[in-house]
């Protein structure tokens, strides 16, 4: 079969695959946007050269172990350090500030992926000198993504790019201080991850686990439907704590959800801050 | 009157001249949502609607997540984010890998359209200088869309509609004019 054959998917197929995923392991994909997950589960099918569908679909019924390694590649895990250096400039002038009046802080970063976001706030929060009493939970559905976010070790080859970023944030210290390369690898400063906790945690159907001061949820939602938005929402107001902040993706918005007339949005950036 | 219900218009090296000049006839009440998907120009995106704005009687707007396309919009694509359609037409943004190290890719956003809206979909591939568009004009084919290339003679780089016309066979090889006068058309 070529490429473009098992380019097409039928609605059916894709029905009876996400309700094995649900019935067998719990996972429920339904919520998730269709036309993205049809792309995750075709590139599963190129890559893994599986000859059909149907061959896919029996893997996941019948190999736990197929089924971990199919969310791995489902999930999407694209992420870097600082990225929109804009919102990390508010996040150091506008939100940071308030952090430091608090005795202790609880951040959440939520579909964390391999942890590059983790690691850009653990950095910030230690240059303004509140590293030591913050604690920083980031979660995923993906396991594996999970383990490398632990290991703090990313490619080198994507530092340069992560200096500018960090630079055109308004960072001020030798970016390259903060992990030591070694080959084509760079690894993070365990003084940055002693602070960091890692933990599954699925936002379809997992609640709330602790109250935070805020709350990062970048590039996450728009793979969810308006339902599914607007449940994680649910969960995310009931973690925050009052005066909160709530930090989605550049093409993100609170915008017509039922939250919305409780949050304020930080000027222009995608930060909303929880007034009642 | 046309029974299409989207227009996609990929672009890249040397093709934002001819998209300047293609809508600049067209009234506000053309009756098909116009999506352009362009590798990142050297001008920035704001600039890019801007310009498009003095250009054309139809709205620019950039693409939001879960919007449904209308008539008498010209879409331009979120820097960085691949634009899908959902089965019932609507947006939906995504930030995963490069394809053809592009986001947005072309490939992506003429299958995805290809998928959501069959025959109903005209899709169209201008100038440019890799070979992101053709993967997904064929696929276009497939769900008996109306593929158009720009003529690889008459293209500022060529390198992009001649993939497509060796490989996905469009319907019609067409100078930026003649696209231009098959835009028109869809208005009577």
């Amino acid at each position: 079969m070529d490429r473009l054959e098992q380019a097409l998917i039928n609605e059916e197929e894709m029905e009876m695959l996400l309700d094995d995923m649900y019935q067998q392991y719990g996972y429920d994909f339904t919520g998730y946007s269709r036309a993205s997950l049809v792309r995750r589960i075709r590139r599963l099918i190129i890559n893994d050269k599986l000859p059909s569908f149907a061959e896919l679909r029996y893997r996941i019924r019948n190999e736990p172990k197929y089924f971990a390694h199919a969310i791995e590649e489902i999930s999407v895990n694209v992420t870097e350090m600082l990225r929109d250096p804009a919102f990390y400039k508010s996040i150091i002038e506008k939100v940071i500030p308030v952090l430091a009046t608090y005795p202790f802080i609880r951040i959440w970063h939520a579909g964390c992926a391999t942890g590059e976001e983790v690691y850009s706030m653990a950095i910030l929060l230690q240059e303004a000198g509140l590293l030591e009493r913050s604690l920083i939970y980031g979660t995923d559905i993906n396991p594996a993504a999970l383990e490398k976010a632990r290991q703090g070790i990313f490619p080198v080859g994507y530092m340069q790019q992560y200096s500018r970023n960090y630079i055109a944030a308004g960072g001020r210290n030798d970016f390259s201080a903060y992990y030591t390369a070694n080959y084509h690898l760079a690894k993070f400063d365990e003084s940055l991850s002693h602070k960091m906790i890692f933990s599954t945690h699925n936002l379809v159907t997992d609640s709330s686990f602790n109250s935070f001061q805020l709350i990062f949820c970048r590039n996450v939602m728009i793979y969810f439907d308006k339902k599914l938005q607007d449940r994680v929402l649910g969960v995310f107001d009931n973690s925050l704590e009052q005066f909160g902040f709530l930090a989605l993706g550049s093409k993100e918005s609170l915008r017509f959800s039922p939250i919305a007339d409780r949050y304020k949005q930080i000027e222009k950036e995608k930060i909303w801050r929880k007034t009642s | 009157m046309t029974r299409s219900k989207l227009i996609i218009i990929g672009g890249s090296a040397g093709s934002l001249q001819v998209i300047l000049k293609l809508f600049t006839t067209i009234k506000k009440d053309f009756p098909v949502p116009v999506v352009l998907i362009l590798h990142r120009t050297p001008v920035a995106e704001q600039l890019l609607e801007e310009l498009l704005n003095g250009k054309t009687d139809l709205m620019v707007k950039e693409v939001e997540e879960k919007e449904m396309p209308l008539p008498g919009y010209l879409y331009v694509c979120p820097a960085d984010y691949h634009v899908l359609f959902e089965k019932d037409g609507s947006f939906t943004l995504d930030y995963s890998e490069k394809i053809n190290f592009s986001r947005p890719s072309i490939d992506v956003a003429f299958q995805s359209a290809a998928e959501a809206f069959g025959e109903k979909l005209i899709c169209i591939l201008l100038s440019g200088a890799n070979a992101d568009g053709t993967d997904g004009m064929i696929c276009v084919k497939k769900c008996r869309g109306i593929t158009i290339v720009q003529d690889p003679n008459d293209a500022e780089v060529s390198y992009m509609p001649l993939q497509a016309v060796q490989r996905a066979k469009p319907d019609h090889v067409l100078s930026s004019i003649e696209i231009k006068k098959f835009i028109e058309k869809l208005a009577d």
